[in-house]
């Protein structure tokens, strides 16, 4: 059987939901969430190239290379933040992720 | 065309799997093992359709820097994760929830979408034949003249992203002796050099 479009988006929109369900799952692991924020962006990834091969058009396929330069620069900030988090507190709990509040 | 079905199907069974796991491994370093399958995966699917010159990228940034980046966070913190896990299995129904919504809308989206007819004619960049242009040369092309200022600026966030890790994480020990090289550079002799008239035999 052929293999279209439809399948693709299929596949990514699984992909999207997984990450977003893996944001409500580990709600207080800021690793996970970090992780799931990355998968969402691959779903988007995903389905940028397979607009981008259904409808031959290039300009698709630039636009999933700026996401993976601003999803690789996220992921370093993200971790840094992390880093520097767990140095002053010993801990990473989203709970206790409270020190700017009014 | 057999083949590219039966390949379909294996590299999306995979990647969901894989992304159930990373939501769902106890272990976050497993969690992190996952998600490099996954990319692989995806890598595999943008192969299929193909964009080789994004699969490639794909292992090579998301694989070999983002996952790895991760995997080096995750062992080096010393975290209690099962504690971490606790209370998960309540946000379950909710989470569950805004799932079932959100792809039962993403479906939707997918089952009353149709393509409009005059779409090939107004491309932005219209793909060259395969056998005469190849995808990565094809990219290239467009990225380096149409995109070029796209490009200077991903460069841009990705220098500003290295200078913010590296203030980030940069540590200020105290009695640590470094190097003071402003204080090297502004010394004159007058300040540090002494002469003094020192007579035979007496010493200083």
């Amino acid at each position: 059987m052929e293999i279209g479009l439809g399948h693709y988006l299929t596949v990514s929109a699984i992909v999207f939901t997984l990450g977003v369900l893996g944001i409500f799952l580990n709600r207080k692991n800021v690793i996970i969430i970090l992780m799931s924020i990355e998968m969402m962006l691959l779903a988007v990834n995903l389905n940028l190239v397979a607009f981008s091969t259904y409808l031959h058009d290039l300009v698709g396929q630039i636009f999933a290379m700026i996401i993976l330069t601003v999803a690789a620069a996220e992921a370093a900030i993200g971790l840094a933040i992390l880093v520097v988090y767990f140095r002053n507190r010993g801990s990473i709990r989203v709970e206790d992720i409270n020190m700017m509040k009014g | 065309m057999i083949v590219q079905g039966i390949a379909f199907y294996v590299f999306a069974a995979l990647l969901v799997a894989s992304g159930v796991m990373v939501i769902s491994a106890r272990n976050p370093v497993h969690s992190v093992l996952f998600l490099i399958l996954a990319f692989f995966q995806a890598a595999g699917l943008c192969l299929l359709m193909g964009a080789e010159f994004i699969a490639m990228i794909l292992v090579i940034v998301y694989v070999g820097a983002v996952a790895v980046l991760f995997l080096f966070v995750v062992m080096m913190l010393d975290i209690n994760f099962r504690e971490l896990r606790k209370g998960a299995m309540e946000a379950l129904p909710l989470g569950a929830l805004v799932g079932l919504i959100l792809l039962a809308e993403l479906a939707a989206v997918l089952g009353g979408w149709i393509v409009a007819p005059n779409v090939a004619a107004i491309a932005g960049a219209p793909t060259p034949a395969i056998d005469q242009v190849s995808n990565t040369q094809a990219l290239g092309r467009l990225m380096y003249t149409q995109y070029v200022y796209l490009f200077q600026a991903s460069g841009i966030v990705l220098l500003i992203a290295m200078i913010g890790a590296i203030v980030l994480t940069l540590r200020h020990r105290a009695g640590v002796r470094k190097q003071n090289i402003g204080a090297q550079i502004s010394r004159r002799r007058e300040e540090v050099v002494v002469i003094r008239k020192v007579t035979t035999g007496e010493g200083v």
